[in-house]
């Protein structure tokens, strides 16, 4: 009875619905794309980014992913731009753009 | 207390999901992620959430943002759904119908409005009764999900939408309630205050000790709100950093009983600093208002003193 | 084989509960209920039951921690009267809207004000349109009987709701009767084990109970809900056939007592269908053709079938042991009344309002009933359609 989410959607009928609208399944707010919403992007100039990661946990679209300690390019389609990553660093490594 | 190097516990995997719909900039969901990543690697958890910002867009459907199992019931009422949810894995395991080696932790998160009041008894009774759960309160002092509506967590002389500055009024009359002493107050193993800080080590050992410490545990945690304190979302580590050093929000815990402060700022800044820098506050600065700044620093500076007074005498 | 004892209704709840053996049990006390959560409370105390008890601080609280629990894979129940009940109201709707088969033993009382401790269906009534399942119990011996069977029929695969199990308020609570009591193991075999495909505490299969919807979903939602609760009508059937089996006793949506002939039937529900059925005894030895019928299951409302049920008589008496305050009845008369014109069977149907608050429901008011509606068929008298029974004038 796992739910898979791409099989809703706003003109599903209503016997393919889940049972009291429970989800049978984690973390399926990803196929939402929030970033969509942003008026300002943050760009990642990997050249001065000294990887001490104080970026990463202040994101509250957790779309500044990280592996092996290591962050990677932004998750564009879910940064709202809200710009708290690039008063963070310290070393100038993200920059703020106008625009998406 | 495991290692606390931000490197390491930022390669856990995310247990929230993007593609919420929280406001860009929000603080309640940067505390979300931290609290979060103190869970164990392997654990499990079922997470509740008392009806508000954090509830309406992290569980919008089909979307939900947990990775874990989650639990929304009403607004009211997050502390007593999860001490059946507690209650209930104390009866299956007991029953054999839970593996003996699958760990289970139980958090809830609520606004102020779900906490400090509308879910207050409800909260209360839970920490009483002492459930194997942790019940934090992202507090951003005010009801932001129905509009910036004052609450009891709301500082003295904030504009509110219910409290608004005008001819007659400086805004809020009354000083916030403090929730963190009266949890204490319940006698459970574990109550702290805690908010973002640049390195999140308060918060995470927080959690950690909060998720790890049998019993019923409350974590407070300030989590500023753009919109409702109106400043630019860029902004919130600054802001969050200035609660701290002027002692607005002090940071300390009550372990078992025992008050432990857990930062004294080198210089304590005035409180103007912290206000300054928020909207909400701005008719504080106007002239002929310098009365209202002496006493928002009296009621901090009584606070400050009161803590220190309780952190001290158990020495 | 089953045992002869003599319970109060309250005990016959309780003796169920324990023989059941569910997992979680919050709750709060309030007269008449509050043997029940001390009964179990008991049993554990004494190692009889595993059940897990939760002494929240309201009955809030007690709904709210029984849909967490219940969520999370256990089977749950609470037990609660009156003002507690009403208390519970927004949980009760989500109860339902969320899907969880939990149990709820209601010891029917009057609601404020002026407080009052006594029976009437105020409580129960007005959580009517709340997506509970309710069943309603004449005497001890179906209040147990009707505990027996919640389980099976709320966590049936179809349905997925709660369900309500009313007694009345100290006339059967508390009032010792001679019951008939299967074994142990015969009940935890009826029963079965609960074992949901989802849940919240299933390790490996995260889920998600409570969203916020847009209105591209919530109708559809509802529409759901509501099927579910057309569906329990034939699961409430086949329960009350399997129920028969192991214990004698038969089980519907209603109970017609001598009726078949009747030109003049009681509808009623509750204890009180014990003194209409006196009545009609009496009554039927001086050759009055007088009938009850006793309804068992309010919701799902058996509506087709009462008006079948209805349809050979001449007149109806519809019994509310609860005013609705809408200015034309309880809520019985309308649903009733509503029942009969839309399967078009046209007769005299008069509302009735009786035993409000404890207030005392007797042989002489039954007769006086069924002689206002022989007046009204026989003679052409006018009737009020709605009135009052046993109000002092």
């Amino acid at each position: 009875m796992r739910t898979d989410v791409n099989k809703i959607n706003e003109m599903t009928p209503h016997q393919e619905l889940t049972e009291g609208l429970m989800m049978f399944a984690g973390g399926t707010s990803k196929g939402f794309k929030t970033g969509e919403w942003r008026t300002n992007t943050p760009v990642f100039l990997e050249e001065k980014c000294k990887q001490c990661l104080l970026c990463a946990p202040v994101c509250p679209d957790c779309s500044i992913p990280v592996k092996d300690s290591k962050r990677a390019e932004f998750d564009y389609d879910h940064c709202k731009g809200c710009g708290i990553c690039a008063k963070v660093c310290p070393f100038g490594a993200i920059e703020m753009k106008e625009g998406r | 207390m495991n290692n606390l190097n931000l490197k390491e516990i930022m390669n856990k995997p995310e247990r929230l999901a993007p593609g919420h719909r929280m406001c860009a900039g929000c603080g309640a969901t940067i505390g979300v992620r931290a609290v979060l990543r103190a869970l164990h690697e392997g654990d499990y958890a079922v997470i509740g959430n008392a009806t508000g910002c954090l509830e309406v867009s992290t569980y919008m459907y089909p979307y939900t943002a947990w990775e874990d199992s989650y639990i929304h019931n009403a607004f009211e009422n997050a502390g007593a759904t999860l001490s059946g949810v507690e209650t209930a894995y104390k009866a299956l395991k007991k029953k054999g119908k839970i593996p003996e080696d699958v760990n289970y932790k139980f958090i809830t998160f609520g606004g102020d409005g779900g906490t400090y009041d509308i879910g207050f008894q409800s909260l209360s009774g839970a920490m009483e009764r002492n459930h194997d759960m942790v019940y934090v309160c992202y507090d951003n002092g005010a009801y932001m999900n129905t509009g910036i509506q004052r609450s009891s967590a709301t500082p003295m002389y904030a504009d509110t939408t219910t409290t608004p500055v005008g001819s007659q009024s400086n805004g809020k009359m009354q000083n916030r309630k403090d929730l963190a002493a009266i949890i204490a107050e319940h006698d459970v193993p574990y109550v702290a205050q805690t908010t973002l800080t640049t390195d999140f080590k308060d918060l995470h050992r927080k959690s950690e000790k909060a998720i790890y410490t049998e019993g019923a545990c409350f974590l407070n945690m300030m989590a500023p709100c753009p919109r409702g304190w109106q400043y630019d979302t860029s902004e919130i580590m600054k802001i969050c950093k200035l609660a701290v050093d002027t002692c607005y929000w002090p940071l300390f815990e009550v372990d078992h009983g025992k008050w432990i402060l857990n930062y004294e700022p080198k210089k304590k800044l005035p409180i103007e600093d912290f206000l300054r820098e928020q909207g909400r506050f701005k008719h504080l600065f106007k002239k002929g208002n310098e009365d209202l700044l002496v006493q928002f620093q009296q009621e901090v500076d009584r606070r400050w003193e009161n803590l220190l007074y309780r952190c001290a005498r158990e020495d | 084989m089953p045992k002869k004892d003599r319970m109060s209704g309250n005990e016959a709840v309780a003796y169920a509960i324990k023989q059941i053996n569910p997992d979680v049990m919050p709750a709060f006390p309030i007269t008449p209920s509050t043997e029940i959560p001390q009964m179990v409370s008991s049993y554990i105390a004494n190692g009889e039951v595993d059940t897990e008890f939760i002494p929240v601080e309201s009955e809030h609280s007690s709904m709210s921690a029984a849909i967490g629990a219940q969520a999370a894979g256990a089977r749950t129940l609470t037990a609660t009267s009156s003002a507690g009940l009403a208390l519970m109201w927004e949980e009760l709707l989500l109860a339902a809207s969320n899907r969880m088969p939990l149990a709820l033993a209601l010891v029917n009382r009057t609601l404020s004000g002026p407080i009052n401790i006594n029976c009437d269906h105020t409580d129960s009534m007005g959580a009517r349109d709340t997506g509970w399942i309710q069943i309603y119990a004449e005497n001890n011996q179906e209040v147990y009987d009707n505990f027996i069977q919640a389980y099976p029929i709320a966590e049936h695969k179809d349905v997925h709701l709660p369900i309500m199990i009313c007694q009345d308020g100290f006339i059967t609570s508390h009032a010792v009767e001679n019951i008939e009591l299967m074994d142990d193991d015969v009940v935890k075999e009826f029963v079965g084990e609960y074992e949901p495909e989802e849940f919240l505490l299933n390790p490996g299969k995260p889920m998600a109970v409570g969203p916020y919807a847009i209105s591209a979903y919530a109708m559809e939602a509802r529409k759901n809900q509501e099927i579910a609760l057309e569906n329990s009508k034939d699961v409430i059937w086949q329960v009350a056939k399997e129920y028969e089996k192991i214990s004698g006793r038969k089980y519907g949506f209603f109970e017609e007592y001598r009726t078949k002939d009747a030109d003049y039937i009681m509808l009623i529900m509750g204890s009180a269908a014990g003194t209409a059925k006196q009545a009609v005894d009496e009554l039927r030895e001086q050759g009055k053709k007088v009938g009850v019928l006793k309804l068992r299951v309010f919701r799902p409302f058996p509506a087709k079938e009462i008006a079948a049920a209805l349809s050979r008589c001449k007149a109806v008496a519809i019994m509310d042991r609860c005013e609705s305050y809408n200015g034309n009845g309880g809520p019985l008369g309308s649903e009733v009344t509503a029942a009969l014109f839309r399967n078009k069977v046209m007769i005299e149907a008069v509302n009735y309002i009786y035993g409000l608050a404890g207030r005392d429901f007797t042989v002489e008011n039954v007769f006086d009933i069924f002689a206002q509606l022989d007046d009204a068929v026989t003679s052409g008298t006018e009737i009020e359609q709605y009135q009052y029974i046993g109000l002092r004038k």
